[in-house]
């Protein structure tokens, strides 16, 4: 069969616009199903210093943390193991300080915990690939994976993480049957609670703040309690200038 | 010919040394190898997946769980007969069983299987929701 030259074109005109057609259905029908799939969530955490004042010596989220997650309690400070603590203002907020703020801030404690950041160098280290950001924007150790070379720990500029020097079980008080402990060699950090954010709990720091200076949401949700709380008040992160992209926020 | 008795004693050695792992063998007393009793739940009569599989697979299920759970917050296993369970070894798998040292060991070490070291950190006594230690 012998095709002329207007054959030819026509029908390779015809296959260039099928390829296409082809293409184009499948990048509609691919956005599509996205758009109806769940609306992406970052949860965040902004903490009301104010309110956090109120009662002096209150302890009750840091208890609550760490009766919950079997956080080891060791006498020797060199073996610490911390999800949640607290830190003078003047070491955490250095550049929010004058010389008469510091007259009623130097001293006052401020609520540390996991950054959860948006890119979090934790990560980037890890050599396993034990830590990562999920997507809903919690960092989370994979404890099995763990190898306890404590890279996350150098590379964390918070001071988030800790490691266990040795066996955490005989420096657990009252255990939680329902999270398992850890072992030596491996480092832990606070996760924001997954395990209640899988069963639609608050974490167990902002449950147990009796001030209600915890305040957890959805950063991604415009109409969330955190974002009105965030675009209403000034609201300051740790180390920003770094880019982790904390999403812990402090109310001053 | 005077070499006679050295020869055959010699040869009488070298029999009863080459022999000896029959003679041992025969000296010492028979083991009878039993099964492992294991203890099974009184009360469920089905485990997460058919017990051939279990008996041979319950590993890879178990590495599935943890990799749901810790990597991909998959929670929820709908078993082979249409039943949801919890992925969780602790709540899950113990809380039919009981028992990890009259379950688990049992068999694991009958079989000479080192147990990975699941329960350095995972709580092998269910029914004690909040034991004081």
């Amino acid at each position: 069969m012998k095709i002329t030259r207007k054959q030819f074109l026509r029908l390779s005109g015809l296959s260039v616009i099928a390829v296409a057609a082809k293409k184009l259905l499948r990048t509609r029908t691919a956005s599509g199903a996205n758009s109806e799939g769940e609306k992406a969530v970052r949860w965040g955490m902004a903490i009301d210093l104010q309110k956090c004042r109120q009662k002096e010596g209150c302890n009750g989220c840091i208890k609550a943390c760490h009766s919950a997650h079997n956080v080891p309690q060791f006498a020797d400070r060199a073996h610490e193991v911390k999800w949640i603590w607290k830190q003078p203002f003047e070491e955490v907020f250095p550049f929010a300080q004058t010389q008469y703020t510091r007259e009623i801030f130097a001293g006052s404690p401020v609520l540390l915990m996991c950054n959860h950041c948006d890119d979090p160098p934790c990560q980037d280290v890890c050599p396993v690939g034990a830590t990562w950001r999920r997507d809903d924007g919690v960092v989370t150790v994979d404890f099995h994976r763990c190898i306890g070379c404590r890279y996350c720990m150098a590379a964390c500029p918070y001071g988030s993480r800790s490691f266990n020097w040795q066996d955490p079980r005989p420096a657990i008080t009252t255990v939680n049957a329902d999270f398992p402990t850890r072992t030596k060699g491996v480092v832990e950090k606070c996760n924001f609670c997954e395990e209640r954010l899988a069963k639609k709990l608050a974490p167990a720091c902002v449950e147990a703040c009796e001030e209600k200076a915890l305040l957890f949401g959805d950063l991604e949700q415009p109409d969330s309690e955190i974002r009105k709380v965030l675009r209403s008040r000034f609201a300051v992160q740790r180390k920003p200038e770094l880019g982790t992209g904390p999403s812990v926020y402090y109310l001053i | 010919m005077s070499d006679r008795p050295f020869i055959l004693g010699g040869l009488i050695v070298f029999v009863a040394f080459v022999t000896t792992p029959v003679w041992r063998d025969v000296s010492t007393r028979r083991i009878a190898l039993v099964a492992p009793e294991i203890k099974l739940p009184a009360q469920e009569k089905h485990c997460v997946a058919p017990i051939s599989y279990m008996r041979t697979s319950h590993m890879q299920l178990l590495d599935e769980w943890r990799e749901d759970v810790v990597r991909d917050q998959q929670r929820q296993y709908v078993a082979y007969d249409g039943k949801v369970y919890d992925k969780s070894l602790t709540r899950t798998c113990l809380g039919c069983h009981g028992s990890r040292g009259e379950f688990c060991d049992r068999c694991h070490s009958y079989s000479g299987v080192s147990t990975l070291n699941c329960w350095s950190c995972h709580n092998d006594s269910p029914l004690a929701a909040r034991s004081v230690r």
